[in-house]
């Protein structure tokens, strides 16, 4: 009944109100009303708000950085990838600037050349020769950017056999990863989906001689210092195998092997000591523990404290769990990656037993 | 041709006053260009409605992973079964989100409506060159645009694998359940919606072409027409491209073909097709989805070019310069489409080619950005909301514009690619900024849409000044969340620790979502009301030069109740001086209009 009411009231008062409405709108003049177009007195109110605006947007800007420029990644892990972070802080350094001085030129203009009545616009145009400055520097600035930027992607894509790279497979299906390293040979076993069987997940062609000694598993190790060579495939659908850590990124076609190469240059172990690194880690247990009081008061386990790990993330919407398909990716000395590789089973054991 | 135009136009007149119209032919089936221009307009807010309300519900996701809301089971019933939403419809509201925002609001919705509204006004002609064509053109969208909302309640959920349909998780419906029914509807859906975008745009092409009145030669067009003419260029050329793609995945669908499939082990079992390249269709895809951004901001540029030049009471600056950079920016849309696959595992060579055009696509929108900066310059701005929107454009234009350095940066590219970064710079350079340039459209040009009436400008002011500022408060921080090295079209970023510090960063963003949504029910309000009890306004309220303002302020079938008038100068002669710099040249009027002929106290320009 109340709830009957309520519904009621609200609906009379909606007409009481569309009728007082009404009667406004009839006791008005009709034709002609210049009261919506922008008085002098209004020109003069958003002349200063867009002066504020400016204002505004530098202070969202500089305030995300203050307040987020934290949550950023940390130094790049591989070799490749400080060339990237160089020509990204150059862009941002450019960017910045062009976009600090031109939205500054828009709202101070709006503000200073505000409408007054009795002021007159200056008939004004055009300049060829103040076009010819503007098309031309951003000519010179990009040719500069683009020529270091083309220089960076061909030294990062172009995969070669130099420096004796190691080669690894990733293998992306929904909704996991499986790494298979090529073994004592170097060489990675013939695969393809249609001789998936039981044990042989990825199905890899058991009757190759190079297949062998392959190494299929769930974690990735990487020893320091070595050039590795990615090749990705995927099993279904696409999905993209990235490690935003090492800027290294790679799509994973069904159907096509695609590759990937970079040199890990910092260990996890290392990374772990990295002042950012500290600082995030530091961050996300501090947010855990205050999760976990909520959690424990809910009579749940508590969370457990996060240690620094490299991912492997996928990048291609690839379906309902794209969000958690991820795996760990461990950066050792050569020593702790060879200890860790002799305990894995190669694929033709795995295939025996 | 012009006289042609003359001639059909003087048929036109004659049964225009004895022809009496029905409730249907005026209002459903109407032939008439302003009709049909209300018609996409009020299409495309409702499906703009739609689309915003699903990033809403998304972003509450994203915000607070844990909460339980009960609106999310009121609107999206058995896929948030207590108030929990199920990751499958995450992705579908993503998908239709940019779906809908894309296609619906922002292509048809914006230019569909000014292109028509303003084509025949602004060059002085009678309607499109094809009424009828054009009514087509309209119930296709209109078609199209039911069949997407039926889509959304399929039994298996609508299309979820991003707006972009990547196969072969489109292809596959054990991969994903939105890939079943929900995709069919969406490819019958899109499929339409192109049949219909090529009438239109062929209609604006033939118009612009051969109905302009005397007198209005190329370089009198004011840019609103330019970019509508070139939009509906590029139109022609790369929409036809997604429909023979979609084609082609409806039959890798449904017929058994292997286009974009090839060595796929799914749900336990291997599939026949072989020889197929998902990297095709991201091709194919891209070769429409690129220029398609273009579609959606050039008409954008267009309005705000001719919006700010009445505002600024100047005339823009170097009009050939905007004209060169209109066409420059549409050549070279068609030939970046590249710089979405870097990491495809396309050959590594096309990302240096595509990286160098890309690039080059900022010196015509540097140029432009400079041309808007330098119309303000001097100017005697009247903050109308259309001019406030305007500005808003430009700024919107220069944030999002200038990360695209980065983008299209092969090099950089590789670890920014599909990460939040990349939402935040579509959403400001064409999302935002597209939707700026048909807020600013709509404010500016409702008297002509609906005969006189004007929106209230209170409550233009409170829409423009939140949304800008709460779209910054969207986007800034979005940065960020990129360049943390979060994927995007996650769920939830709370699965594993090491995104948990964004927690935070996305409930700002979020929170500044709703604001920034709410607002744009003081303009939906605004709109409907005004539509009623708006204001009349004076027949030319921003005191413009262009031909929309000398028609008859009541709609009447062929927009003048008599002769098109004859055009005799640009449409940018705003604050022209006399010869001895004493007044204006006509006294005391600090515009002239199209129509005007030369003065004998003026000074002819070549523009």
């Amino acid at each position: 009944m109340t709830a009957f009411l309520v519904v009621l009231v609200i609906i009379l008062f909606g007409v009481a109100v569309w009728q007082m409405n009404k009667i406004f709108q009839m006791s008005k003049s009709k034709a002609n009303d210049t009261s919506e177009i922008a008085s002098d007195k209004d020109n003069n109110i958003h002349g200063y708000l867009m002066l504020a605006f400016v204002f505004v947007t530098y202070f969202i800007l500089i305030f995300s950085f203050w307040e987020w420029g934290d949550v950023l990644l940390p130094e790049a892990a591989s070799e490749h990838g400080a060339g990237i972070d160089n020509l990204m802080l150059i862009s941002m350094i450019l960017i910045f600037f062009v976009g600090f001085v031109t939205l500054w030129m828009l709202s101070y203009f709006s503000f200073k050349y505000r409408g007054k009545k009795e002021n007159k616009a200056l008939f004004y145009a055009d300049n060829d020769k103040l076009e010819f400055i503007w098309t031309i520097i951003p000519v010179i600035v990009l040719a500069g950017l683009i020529i270091y930027g083309l220089f960076t992607w061909t030294d990062i894509m172009n995969v070669t056999d130099e420096d004796d790279p190691m080669v690894i497979e990733l293998y992306a299906y929904q909704f996991d990863w499986r790494a298979r390293y090529s073994g004592e040979d170097n060489t990675l076993g013939d695969a393809n989906v249609r001789l998936i069987e039981g044990v042989n997940q990825l199905g890899v062609d058991a009757s190759d001689p190079n297949a062998q000694d392959d190494i299929i598993v769930n974690e990735l190790h990487l020893p320091v210092g070595r050039k590795v060579i990615f090749k990705m495939r995927s099993q279904d659908v696409l999905h993209s195998a990235y490690m935003p850590h090492f800027r290294a990124q790679m799509n994973c076609v069904p159907g096509m092997i695609t590759q990937f190469s970079f040199t890990p240059s910092i260990t996890t172990d290392d990374m772990r000591l990295n002042e950012d690194v500290v600082g995030k880690v530091n961050r996300i247990n501090q947010i855990r523990r205050e999760n976990s009081i909520d959690l424990v008061a809910k009579g749940e386990e508590a969370l457990e404290p996060y240690e620094f790990d490299y991912l492997l993330l996928c990048n291609k919407i690839c379906g309902t769990n794209h969000y958690n398909m991820q795996m760990k990716i461990v950066v050792d000395t050569q020593e702790d990656y060879e200890a860790w590789i002799a305990t894995q089973p190669t694929f033709s054991e795995v295939i025996k037993k | 041709m012009s006289a042609h135009a003359h001639d059909h136009a003087e048929d036109h007149d004659d049964h225009g006053h004895h022809h009496k119209e029905t409730f249907i032919t005026k209002y459903i089936f109407s032939t008439d260009h302003k009709m049909i221009s209300k018609q996409y307009l009020i299409t495309g807010l409702f499906m703009g409605m739609i689309g915003i309300a699903m990033s809403i519900l998304f972003r509450m996701q994203l915000a607070w992973p844990d909460h339980q809301f009960t609106i999310y089971e009121i609107f999206l019933g058995k896929w948030a079964e207590g108030g929990v939403m199920d990751p499958s419809v995450y992705l579908a509201l993503v998908t239709i989100h940019g779906t809908i925002m894309v296609f619906f609001v922002l292509t048809a919705g914006l230019s569909g409506t000014f292109s028509n509204l303003l084509i025949p006004l602004q060059i002085g002609a009678r309607d499109m060159a094809s009424g009828f064509l054009n009514m087509v053109s309209y119930w296709l969208f209109f078609i199209s645009s039911v069949v997407m909302v039926m889509s959304l309640f399929v039994e298996a959920g609508p299309a979820s694998a991003g707006w972009t349909i990547y196969p072969p998780l489109s292809a596959l419906p054990q991969a994903i359940p939105g890939s079943g029914t929900g995709m069919t509807l969406w490819l019958v859906s899109l499929a339409i919606f192109i049949a219909s975008s090529l009438m239109g745009s062929l209609n604006y092409i033939v118009t612009v072409i051969n109905l302009r009145t005397k007198g209005m030669s190329m370089t009198r067009l004011p840019l609103t027409i330019w970019a509508f003419f070139v939009t509906a260029i590029i139109g022609v050329v790369s929409f036809p491209v997604l429909l023979s793609a979609s084609l082609m995945l409806i039959m890798d669908r449904s017929f058994g073909t292997s286009f974009f499939l090839s060595d796929i082990y799914i749900a336990g079992e291997v599939l026949h097709n072989q020889g197929g390249s998902p990297v095709l269709f991201e091709h194919l895809f891209w070769f429409l989805g690129h220029p398609e951004v273009y579609i959606v901001i050039l008409p954008a540029m267009g309005l705000v070019s001719e919006i700010m030049a009445t505002n600024a009471r100047k005339p823009i600056f170097g009009y050939r310069a905007m004209v060169a950079s209109i066409l420059a920016i549409a050549f070279l849309s068609t030939i970046v489409w590249g710089h979405h696959m870097f990491i495809s595992g396309m050959n590594p060579f096309l990302g240096s080619v595509f990286t160098f055009t890309t690039l080059l696509i900022a010196i015509p929108s540097a140029v432009k950005s400079f041309n808007w900066i330098t119309t303000l310059w001097k100017g005697n701005l009247q903050f109308n909301t259309a001019m406030l929107f305007s500005i808003g454009f430009v700024s919107t234009f220069i944030t999002g514009g200038l990360t695209g350095i980065i983008l299209g940066d092969s090099a950089l590219d590789i670890n920014v690619h599909d990460t939040y970064f990349v939402v935040a710079h579509f959403h400001l350079v064409m999302g935002i900024s597209a939707l700026y340039g048909l807020f600013a459209g709509v404010y500016h040009w409702f008297p002509k849409m609906f005969e006189g009436r004007m929106l209230n400008k209170k409550l233009g002011y409170i829409h423009f000044w939140v949304t800008v500022v709460g779209a910054y408060g969207v986007f800034f921080p979005m940065h960020f969340v990129g360049m943390a090295g979060l994927p995007r079209r996650y769920y939830t970023n709370t699965n594993f620790p090491y995104f948990d510090d964004l927690a935070d960063i996305n409930v700002v963003m979020t929170v500044f979502a709703i604001i920034t949504a709410a607002v744009q029910l003081v303009f939906l309000y605004n709109f409907i009301h005004s539509m009623f009890h708006g204001k009349v306004g004076p027949k030319n309220p921003w005191k413009s030069t262009t031909l929309e303002w000398t028609a008859d302020v009541k709609h009447i079938h062929g927009n003048w109740s008599g002769a098109i008038p004859e055009v005799h100068r640009w449409s940018y002669d705003y604050s022209k001086m006399n010869k001895d710099e004493t007044d204006y040249v006509i006294a005391g009027q600090d515009y002239i209009p199209q129509h005007i002929p030369l003065q004998d106290n003026e000074e002819e320009m070549h523009h």
